[in-house]
């Protein structure tokens, strides 16, 4: 088959791989019919995540059809699924509490050494992303192995498009769990770092949480046209003191909540965005974490502070001491997405939430290369990149 | 008005101030180190240390030739059916990844370990206790090519969280601290695979496989 393989920093290319098989009881394969490429994807595709080896197939938002199933899978052949990128066991400690991200049994037991060196705890594998997290085969790739595709994938009815629902893999729900973590209380003024896509759902969530205010900070305008669009006020940071903005618009007061939809690659112009960047570079610090310290000092006295945004290793230069005096709580991880699939496919079919309006390219998979690189580079233009397995390239 | 180009004289021999700098500041940072460690020393010295409530294996800086090691974890099943998976030791195969076989004889096991740079090593085992549902211990007979004392005891997890299976494991390495580097730069240290093998175990029995990222079953 044809799989989007990762060969080094700013290097992906679209391989020809052996296909998948079933190797456990309760694998199913997929044949993908449409994938997306994540934010997240860039920090690999930056090399800023530890644990990437080359060869690995990347993608972790996918959905397809289901074209076998192993004996102990409740998927039947021909069922359109849209897949977590999280994978999760079903009934482990973790996923019985519904922390699915959490789960114990899903990475591998010599994948499990470096997770714990560095996080001193093991976490839930995920889909097409670094061997911290169990190094699975993604879904950018004309097929793919679900493993325990009995507790992950969501069975989509045939009236919906593949558009309208393949961002419950991830970024709808990283959205949502970012505004829920956010701790929303009717009226509230928010604050989203980011209108990546993350950022987008987490401001359209937000609002839908009963939010009053929601306020976006980007420099795209492209990007902050979109957030404009969904109902927030927006605040470019490349003209504006974000902090003095933010207080000023919140009556002297400070958000009650911000968000962090921007993660370890915050790339806004500031001594210590020059300083992560420096060890980024030299391979001492996976975090450049610019907007989360702004995020911090910005949040009222008693806010809350929710991190949907990706980091992977040690922060300096962290604001504890305004976190601490100010009373700041902190909620983040990544999205337990089994926990919201019923209710947010709901709210799509029930026209509640709108999936596609940032959609800028579709591309079939030989020209993913093509697509990270202008996602990467032209981020004004292209907000996200579905690409389509089944189509021909031009 | 143009000046001829006159190249400066290099002055090697000079005194160049920005030197000096260098030096006082590699000793301003010197200095402060040592103040951090001297403050960091002699802050509220304890003589004597009263064993505390942690598992011996938890102990820092342990040493000598016998090794003692072992792993926690908790799994969510009855204590009775992790005792039975475990007292049926030919279980153990499929969880542990070193373990080539398992063959009974009697009161004794008879245990085929991969070692390092594919050789094989030989353990015979006498169960020394067995409490059904709480614990196992065994010991190597001197058949066996290292001396192995381990156990393993089960107790309920609070909160209904199933139970909490304790290994501990005591060896004599094979070629001392050698050989136990050796094993671990090829990942085989007991420590590791105690570890490894404790997470198969809960995988198995909590979810009935154990993960794998392999995409077949050639490569799993």
């Amino acid at each position: 088959m044809r799989a989007l393989t990762w060969h080094g920093k700013h290097d992906v290319r679209v391989d020809t791989v052996p296909d998948p098989e079933i190797v456990n009881p309760r694998d199913a394969i997929i044949e993908v019919t449409s994938t997306a490429i994540c934010g997240s994807d860039l920090h690999l595709y930056d090399g800023v995540i530890p644990g990437m080896l080359s060869g690995d197939i990347l993608g972790h938002e996918f959905m397809g059809r289901v074209v076998e199933t192993g004996p102990k899978s409740t998927l039947k052949k021909g069922q359109r699924v849209v897949v977590p990128f999280t994978i999760s066991c079903g009934s482990c400690f973790f996923c019985q509490s519904k922390l699915y991200s959490a789960c114990d049994n899903t990475n591998p037991a010599e994948k499990q050494d470096m997770t714990e060196a560095l996080y001193g705890h093991s976490v839930s594998s995920l889909f097409g992303y670094s061997h911290l997290t169990g190094g699975y085969p993604g879904g950018q790739a004309e097929y793919v192995r679900v493993p325990f595709s009995d507790v992950g994938p969501i069975v989509i009815p045939d009236g919906m498009d593949d558009d309208d629902v393949l961002f419950l893999s991830d970024i709808l729900p990283t959205g949502w769990q970012g505004a829920e973590n956010a701790n929303i209380q009717e009226g509230d003024t928010v604050a989203v770092w980011g209108c990546g896509p993350v950022g987008l759902f987490a401001v359209q969530s937000a609002l839908a949480m009963g939010a009053g205010r929601v306020i976006a900070i980007d420099e795209y305008p492209n990007r902050l046209a979109l957030a404009r669009k969904l109902g927030a006020e927006i605040v470019d940071f490349k003209q504006t003191n974000v902090l003095e903005a933010l207080t000023e618009m919140s009556g002297g007061m400070g958000p009650d909540s911000v968000i962090d939809a921007v993660g370890m690659e915050s790339h806004g112009f500031a001594p210590d965005t020059v300083m992560d960047n420096i060890k980024q570079n030299i391979g001492i610090g996976a975090d450049s974490a610019h907007a989360l310290r702004e995020a911090i000092m910005c949040v009222r006295k008693g806010g809350t502070v929710s991190i949907p945004g990706v980091y992977g290793g040690m922060l300096d230069k962290f604001p504890l001491g305004a976190l601490m005096e100010k009373g700041v709580q902190v909620r983040s991880g990544q999205t337990h997405v089994q926990r919201y699939l019923d209710d947010l496919l709901r709210r799509i079919g029930d026209g509640e939430l709108d999936t596609t309006f940032l959609i800028s390219h579709r591309l079939p998979l030989e020209q993913a290369a093509e697509g990270y690189k202008n996602f990467r580079y032209n981020q004004n233009d292209w907000t996200k990149v579905v690409l389509k397995p089944g189509t021909q390239a031009n | 008005m143009y000046r001829d180009y006159l190249p400066t004289r290099r002055r090697s021999r000079d005194f160049d101030p920005s030197t000096l700098w260098l030096a006082g500041g590699l000793g301003l940072l010197l200095g402060a180190v040592g103040y951090g460690l001297y403050q960091q020393s002699g802050r509220n010295r304890v003589a004597h240390r009263p064993p505390d409530t942690a598992p011996a294996r938890a102990l820092r800086g342990r040493s000598g030739p016998r090794t003692v090691t072992g792993r926690t974890i908790t799994i969510d099943r009855p204590r009775s059916e992790i005792y039975a998976f475990w007292r049926d030791f030919s279980n153990l195969s499929k969880v542990m990844e070193s373990v080539h076989d398992v063959a009974m004889d009697g009161d004794l096991t008879r245990w085929t370990i991969a070692a390092p740079a594919g050789r094989h090593v030989s353990l015979v085992t006498r169960i020394t206790e067995d409490r059904d549902g709480e614990r196992i211990a065994w010991e190597t007979t001197e058949a066996s090519d290292i001396e192995h004392r381990g156990s393993v005891s089960l107790r309920d997890a609070p909160a209904g969280r199933g139970t909490e299976v304790v290994l501990d494991l005591e060896y004599l390495s094979p070629g001392g601290e050698l050989g136990r580097f050796v094993a671990k730069s090829l990942q085989a240290e007991p420590h590791l695979q105690a570890r490894r093998d404790l997470k198969r175990l809960k995988m198995l029995l909590e979810t009935g496989e154990i993960a794998t990222n392999a995409n077949r079953p050639s490569a799993a």
